[in-house]
């Protein structure tokens, strides 16, 4: 499984066949009925959610969209959502809690789109109430990382009680290009900064940031999206079956939360 | 051996003075060199080192806000002798084993005399008791760790514990890189603290200064229920230069800064920093004297 370089992944990961959030709506929801709009300002194609069965159950589902025709990727700004995108989420999760739905978000994103408009909006602030909303919400969150991680515009809509992650996806801090211009002015370093960054599955897993890796066939995703369809199924069953014996979603989120990195906490004496 | 010891201590407190010195540099003005003149960023006059001492690092011909170390910050902020320092030897890791990272925290700690790039504190602001971070962007730029996130949770922890109003003065230029992922995190873990401790009833207070950007201002710095910030701070999700590549062309003037974020509807005032103080207080007092009603507040 570690033959693979990750540079390699980070290719797999933005392969333009491998399947997207909407794909993954449509193979594994039945009856989706698409929620558009923040009610503030307007509706972010590049954030998709709404309402459907997931084995005749009734589920919120949120996810990135990146399209896949060059209109349609324009149309999606390739992925990169603007705020109210994440002001559409947050919505849509609070009506989940209403309704008592689990929420299922799907991460697929280079990263939050970094606009002079997204800023005007306040693309930051619109990030920090997802945390926030995330944080308080009293269903579980189920989070798939199918594709890319990228940075604070992934992590607002990934956090999950349960966080289950693609063998070939990617989840990181900022893309090895971004990473490597600011730690070494040379985005040209993309494939070093990827091998630093320790952004694979395996990685995550090891640093206790997602629960489980879920294999994809030797190719990739988009080489037999069936049998991943069916992967992630399988594990998005186990996962619900698990979260409803949680008592409260929310102070589980929250241990999960307040523990990410708490092994490397030291002291030092001045 | 007695010898040996008593040595050993006599070192340990030169360096720690060496050491406070450094974190305090205008500390240090106030004896040395406060008859230099050094040129205002802002408008280029000559200004002398004892006048930025006196006005608190502000231009005295522009207004200009030029940064402030986290010690001197909570000097200008607490109540003289309130200052009672929380966390103050937490360090985070090498979660990546990346090149060089802990040789230069170790440099920075001998530069800078900090221990990490937030300082948190318990004390008195105009009488009433506070919990007190402030941010430092000599420190890796002010990113934010699992030291500074855990920093930041504890902090809010405390407050809500003592049922204490929350501070924080946020400077950064976001996650820090060198530690990937689990930096990332750390927006998580600040979100999580701060709402936990507003949901039971606290006051939480941000000062955005310069600059407050990325995954600081995507987290915890964007969540309090006042917030205010100093005059002219950048203050953003992406950086300027990064929507400059995006978009093609250069941004207006005054884009992302304080002012635009009033006026944009983010800010509930922009507040010059000699004004800071006396708008805390205020603000302590208006949620109960002395902070004493805080807490009660209960969630329906
Ligand atoms: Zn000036």
């Amino acid at each position: 499984m570690e033959k693979r370089s990750a540079f390699e992944r980070v290719t797999l990961a933005r392969h333009p066949d491998r399947p997207g959030t909407e794909e993954y709506i449509r193979a594994l929801f039945t009856d989706f009925f698409e929620q558009r709009g923040d009610r503030l300002f307007g509706d972010d194609p590049a954030i998709l959610g709404g309402i459907a069965l997931f084995h005749g159950r009734p589920v919120t589902v949120i996810g990135q969209r990146k399209g896949h025709t060059r209109q349609e990727k324009m149309h999606c700004s390739f992925g990169m959502p603007n705020p109210e995108g994440y002001r559409k989420a947050q919505r849509l999760m609070r009506q989940a809690e209403k309704f008592g739905r689990p929420v299922i978000t799907f991460v697929d994103t280079p990263g939050a789109y970094p606009g002079l408009e997204a800023e005007a909006r306040g693309q930051g602030e619109a990030i920090a109430q997802s945390l926030a909303a995330m944080s308080r919400l009293r269903v579980p969150i189920i989070t798939l990382i199918i594709g890319e991680g990228g940075s604070g515009g992934a992590l607002a809509l990934a956090m999950g009680n349960t966080v289950l992650m693609l063998e070939n996806a990617i989840y990181s801090v900022l893309s090895p290009e971004g990473f490597a211009s600011i730690l070494w002015k040379d985005s040209s370093r993309a494939q070093e900064a990827s091998e630093a960054m320790r952004l694979t599955a395996r990685d995550l897993l090891e640093l206790g940031v997602i629960d489980r890796v879920l294999p994809e066939p030797e190719e990739g995703a988009q080489a037999d999206p069936q049998a991943v369809y069916r992967t992630v199924d399988e594990a998005l069953s186990q996962a619900l079956r698990a979260a409803d014996r949680i008592a409260s979603p929310t102070d589980h989120r929250r241990r999960r939360y307040l523990e990410m990195g708490r092994r490397l906490v030291g002291q030092e004496r001045g | 051996m007695i010898n040996d010891g008593f040595s050993n201590r006599r070192r340990q407190l030169l360096r720690l003075k060496v050491l406070r010195e450094r974190r305090d540099p205008e500390n240090r003005v106030r004896t040395k060199a406060e008859g230099v003149f050094f040129p205002c960023p802002g408008c280029g006059k000559a200004v002398s080192r004892r006048s930025w001492w006196e006005h608190q690092n502000v231009c005295p011909h522009c207004g200009f806000h030029r940064p402030v170390g986290a010690y001197q910050r909570l000097e200008q902020i607490l109540d003289s002798g309130s200052f009672k320092e929380l966390d103050a030897g937490l360090c985070g890791g090498d979660p990546l084993d990346f090149d060089g990272y802990p040789e230069k925290l170790r440099r920075l700690r001998e530069t800078t005399g900090l221990q990490e790039a937030v300082v948190c504190a318990k004390g008195r602001i105009g009488g009433a008791g506070a919990v007190a971070g402030v941010m430092d962007s000599r420190f890796l730029m002010g990113s934010m760790g699992v030291a500074v996130g855990e920093k930041i949770a504890r902090a809010a922890n405390t407050a809500r514990r003592e049922k204490l109003p929350l501070i924080l003065f946020c400077a950064s230029g976001g996650a820090r890189m060198q530690e990937g992922i689990l930096s990332l995190m750390q927006m998580a873990k600040t979100a999580e603290a701060v709402t936990r401790f507003q949901d039971a009833g606290g006051l939480y207070v941000a000062c955005l200064t310069n600059p407050t950007t990325g995954g600081v201002t995507a987290s915890f710095a964007s969540l309090a229920d006042i917030t205010l910030a100093e005059p002219g701070a950048l203050i953003g999700f992406a950086g300027p230069r990064v929507i400059e590549q995006t978009i093609g062309q250069t941004l207006p003037e005054g884009f992302q800064r304080s002012e635009y974020l009033l006026e944009h509807g983010f800010l509930d005032a922009v507040v010059p920093r000699a004004q800071l103080r006396g708008e805390l207080i205020r603000l302590l007092y208006l949620h109960g004297k002395g902070g004493a009603r805080h807490g009660e507040a209960q969630r329906v």
